[in-house]
Parts: C-alpha cells; structure tokens; sequence
C-alpha cells in the first residue's frame, strides 16, 4: 500500500495547500512519495523533501513540463501511478484538470473533492453544491482521487530531508500549447489560503464601490477579497476572486459578506468557514440567516463606518 | 467543421435536494430536471458557432434514460441540428459515460466536442478530460472564451490564478465554464418544432461498452447546519465582534 501524491507548483515553489494535501495522503496506509514535474523545478523536489510524512520525492524535469499542461503531465503521471494503491491531486484548476485524465489513461473511476478518509476505499465527498455529503466506495486497484485541502491538517517539517529519484520524462504530445497566462490580483493575500476573507456581491453595485468599500475594510485585516459569480459577471473583480460551486472554496478563520444574498452556489465555497459575518440589507437574505454575526443595514453606510471603527 | 455536444439531465438548479429516507440516495422523486447549466452553455457555444459559419453541423447527445429526450429537444429549439439518446435505464458514472462518447465520437468524427465543465448534481468535473484521454485528444477545461481558427483553437481557460490561454488543435475536447456565453432561450416556434424533431437512440448495451459504475455510494447526508446565528443592533457591536474574533487569532 503507498500513494502518491501530485503536487502543484509554479516550478519556483511549492503551492501553499501541499501540507494539508500531504494531510491527506497521511490518513492512508503506507508510503508517501510526492511527485514533482515540471521544468527546471529542481527547488520544488527540494522543499517537498523536507515535508513531514514523505518517504521520497520522485522529480520529473523536462521543457514540455514548464507550463505544467495536462496532456504531457498525464503520460508520466498514469505510467508511475498504476504502481500505487492510492494517487492525489489538489482539487483545485490543476488537479482538477489532471486527475480525470490520468485516471481514464489508468481505466479507473476518479474520486473528485474529497472532504474525509476513511480507509483505503471509502470517501466523503460534498455533491449538489456541497448541500449533501456523499460517502463512497471505490474499490478501484488504484484510487485517483482530488482533495479538498481545506479539510484536511497540515503536515509540519520533517527532520531529515527524503531522497530525490529523478524518473525520465515522458514525450511531449505537442497537441496544446500556452500562449498567455493573465494573472489578475497579485496584490492581496492567496484567497485559498487567507485566514480573513471580505467578500463582496452585485449589492455593491459597481467596481469602483467594490474597492472604495472593501479593499480599506480588507486591509485592516491582511484579508483577501472574494466575490460573488455576480460581481465577477459584472466586472468588479477578476474570476479568481469568485468563490462558489465553480470558484473557489475557501475555509477561511473570518468571512465578511458584504452584499452577498447567499445563494446555494455561493454558500458551497464558504461551508469550511469558521466565522461568517453578513452584512446586507434585505433581513430575509439566506446569508443573514445562515451568518453567525449577521448585520441588516445598508452597506455604503455600515462599512465605511465598521472601517473607520476597526481602524481606531 | 463539425462540433458534438455533450449534455446530461440533473435537478434544476434552483431546487434543493435532500437525502432518501434511508439515507442510502439523493431524493429525486418528482423534483423538475432541466439541462446541466454548464451545458447549456456549451450548446449555446456550438450554436453561436453554427451561425457565424465556423460550424457547419451541430449535434448533441446525451446519455441516459428516455427522459433525457426534454433536454435534447431543449438543445434542438436552442439551434442544434441533429441529436442522439445513447440509452441506458441504469445510472452511469463519469468513467461509462466517456467511453459512450467516445463510440459516438468515433462513428460522428466531430472536429470539437463542447461539454459543461461538471455537472451540478454528482459535482465531479471529469467526463469531458476522461474523454480527451480516451480519445488521445488535447483538452480545454474550464473555458471562457473560444476562438476557432482553422484547425487549432484559442481558448481562454479559468484557472485559479486567474486567466490562461492555450491553443489547442483540433479535434479537442473543450468543457465551458460559467463565462463563456449566456444561453438564449429558444423561441416558441423552435420549440415546437424541436417537439417534432426525431432523436436518433442508441442502446447503450450494443455498444459494447462497460456501464457498470466503479463506484458505490454507501450513504447520503445533509451537511451539518451551523448554529443559529445572531443579530446585531448596530456597527459598533459588529466592530466590537470582529475585533474580539481577530485578536483571538493572534
Ligand atoms: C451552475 C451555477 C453555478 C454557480 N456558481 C456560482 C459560484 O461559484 N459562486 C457564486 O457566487 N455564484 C454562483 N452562481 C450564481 C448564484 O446562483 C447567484 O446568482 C449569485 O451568487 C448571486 O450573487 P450576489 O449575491 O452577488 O447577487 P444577488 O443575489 O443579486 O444579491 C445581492 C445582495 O445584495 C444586497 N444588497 C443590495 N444593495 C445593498 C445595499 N445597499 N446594502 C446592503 N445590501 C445590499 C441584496 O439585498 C442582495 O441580497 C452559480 C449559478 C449557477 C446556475
């Protein structure tokens, strides 16, 4: 029994979620080897070496790898997987767009979204925008599965670093090919990763209210802004701000709602929050219901006030 | 160049779902079920295609029981020329319906296959990558803007960090996510036509494919609920609060 686990990556650095990947894969028997491919990704292998619970890194390098596209990723992926029981990707754009892949190269069902373990064949995954929780049973020889990290702990440091196995690339398909990636918001914390949230909805009602609004009420916190589909559909944000059953799902300490009805395709990327504040102005919001500090009033008064109070 | 288009039916969306009795399924009983939204997008893609000549033959198929046949006439009012039931009375999961299509892709020999990027019902997000890989084909996921030209393809993919665009050749799989169009609504004259229309039925079992899901779904629950919230009379409370929760993270 021994799983492996795909990590994502710039080529630079390790994604911020691989600990609670690695959490995860520390809920399944036997041994953990992370696989590492890219291109000229060599201090990626090096940081995952030094993750508690990591038995060996295997590292993949390659040109055809730099942009990380599914296609070539895939060939080496599904030829190294079929020697494991268990294989795992973060369930998020990467992992999402790679896992099913590599399972039907593999001929087996893929697991998507994980949210529990709890043996080597039955899983906890949300379906229906995360308003059930299905349990399921795959007894697939090898079980190629997403994970919902926000479910699960972190893994720490290990003391003493695991080896480095350099596999061979595999080919270049030569069938995809990047042209551009348009980064939007580098200039907030990771919303997948922020520990405050503040997001805003339509009840802004224009990009220049959105930001005149909430990027103050944000930084009083180092909090990362998110939004709903309705304010990415009306260009208040980019679409990586957008949380829901298509954006991202995030399990932050505090969620500040602002704006927001609270629609069941929102809620689905919020459930992991601890503390969900709402401010809007209708009282039968679902949002003001479901909200542990909810707060009726109309937000350009109440925020620019709440700002200049958390400011002091 | 030719596109097929891939659809399932689900529980519209706006209806919320709740757990069988015996807690082993999702209770569908007599619930509305429309087209997948993300399908819809899809097939609305392959129409705009279809008009603007880049297209010239549209075809959607969907896989499952009869009852499948309301969203295939959805999809043929909206502007789809031709349409294809696979059928089987039995659930099928991701895996069983990639290899379906990939027997009609085989016999229709598309130059693109649009699918939605994941179903809203099962949530998985796998079929149309299943189904690249099947085919040896490239793959688009998550797209929010296509531009054909020739035999490659433009497309803008939501990826987490923003924005990505790849150029793939054809034939590829693309799946649509929620930005790449909003589908029409068909007029009434097309949807009586589209009543009229004969849907060409495969049965799934002559395919020679394996249906039998990989998976089993051992039980269904509601989420937990979170504890009654409460109310606060002014700002200052909220300030007071939030103040107290971040200093707690320290
Ligand atoms: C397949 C599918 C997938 C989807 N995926 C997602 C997803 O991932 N994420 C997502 O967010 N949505 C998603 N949606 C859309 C979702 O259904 C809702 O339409 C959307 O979340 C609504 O966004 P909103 O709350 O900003 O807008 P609205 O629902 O319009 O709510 C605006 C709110 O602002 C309040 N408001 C207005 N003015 C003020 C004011 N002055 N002061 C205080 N409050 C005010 C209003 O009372 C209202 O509650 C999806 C939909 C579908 C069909």
């Amino acid at each position: 029994m021994s799983t492996l686990v795909i990590v994502e990556h710039d080529n630079q650095r390790l994604h911020p979620h691989t600990r609670a990947l690695l959490g995860a894969a520390s809920r399944l028997a036997g041994e953990v080897d992370v696989l590492v491919i890219g291109h000229s990704c060599s201090t990626v292998a090096e940081e995952a070496a030094t993750l508690e619970g990591v038995t060996r890194v295997r590292w993949v390098d390659a040109v055809h790898y730099s942009d990380l596209l599914a296609e070539n990723l895939a060939m080496v992926v599904a030829q190294m997987a079929a020697a494991y029981r268990h294989v795992l990707l973060p369930a998020t754009a990467f992992g999402k767009n790679l896992a099913p892949r590599v399972a039907a190269m593999l001929d087996v069902a893929q697991v998507s979204d994980i949210v529990g373990i709890q043996d080597a064949e039955h899983f906890v995954r949300p379906i229906y925008a995360g308003s059930l929780l299905e349990t399921v049973r795959s007894r697939e020889p090898v079980g190629v599965m997403t994970v919902r990290c926000s479910a699960f702990m972190p893994v720490g440091q290990s003391a003493n670093a695991a080896p480095i196995v350099p596999f061979s690339a595999g080919p270049d398909m030569g069938v995809v090919r990047l042209l551009q990636r348009v980064r939007i918001d580098a200039t907030h914390p990771q919303l997948a990763n922020a520990r405050v949230v503040v997001a805003g909805g339509r009840g802004l009602g224009s990009a220049e209210a959105f930001h005149r609004l909430l990027d103050p009420l944000a930084a009083c916190f180092g909090a990362a802004i998110a939004a709903t589909r309705a304010a990415v559909d009306s260009n208040y944000v980019g679409n990586d701000c957008q949380v829901g059953q298509t954006g991202k799902i995030v399990a932050p300490d505090i969620y500040i709602a602002v704006g927001i009805s609270g629609a069941a395709q929102h809620i689905a990327g919020i459930r992991g929050a601890k503390l969900v504040v709402a401010i809007n102005k209708d009282p039968e919001a679902p949002l003001i219901r479901l909200a542990d500090l909810a707060l009726v009033g109309d937000l350009h008064e109440v925020v620019p006030q709440l700002t200049e109070m958390l400011q002091r | 160049m030719k596109v097929l288009v891939s659809i399932k039916r689900v529980v519209d969306y706006q209806l919320q779902v709740r757990p069988t009795a015996d807690g082993l399924a999702v209770d569908t009983a007599g619930l509305k079920m429309s087209m997948n939204p993300f399908d819809e997008i899809a097939v609305e893609e392959a129409v705009r295609m279809r008009e603007a000549g880049i297209a010239d033959e549209a075809v959607v198929v969907a896989c499952g029981s009869a009852a499948c046949q309301d969203v295939l006439r959805t999809a043929l009012a909206m502007g789809i020329d031709r349409a294809v039931l696979i059928v089987a009375e039995t659930p099928l999961q991701p895996l069983a319906v990639a290899r379906l299509l990939k027997v009609l892709a085989l016999r229709e020999a598309p130059d693109l296959i649009l699918m939605g990027k994941q179903a809203i019902d099962d949530d998985a997000a796998q079929t149309p990558q299943m189904l690249a890989a099947m085919l040896g084909w490239p793959q688009a996921t998550f797209a929010s803007k296509i531009e054909v030209t020739g035999m490659q393809a433009n497309v803008a993919r939501e990826v987490d960090a923003g924005i990505e665009i790849v150029q793939v050749s054809l034939p590829a799989v693309i799946s649509a996510d929620l930005r790449l169009n909003t589908p029409r609504f068909a007029s009434l004259p097309n949807v009586m036509k589209a009543r009229r229309a004969v849907i060409e039925q495969i049965p799934a079992e002559g395919t020679g494919v394996d249906l039998a899901p990989r998976l089993e779904t051992l039980s269904v629950a509601e989420i937990p609920t979170r504890p009654q919230g409460v109310r606060l009379a002014s700002v200052k409370v909220l300030a007071e609060r939030l103040q107290q929760a971040w200093r707690a993270l320290q």
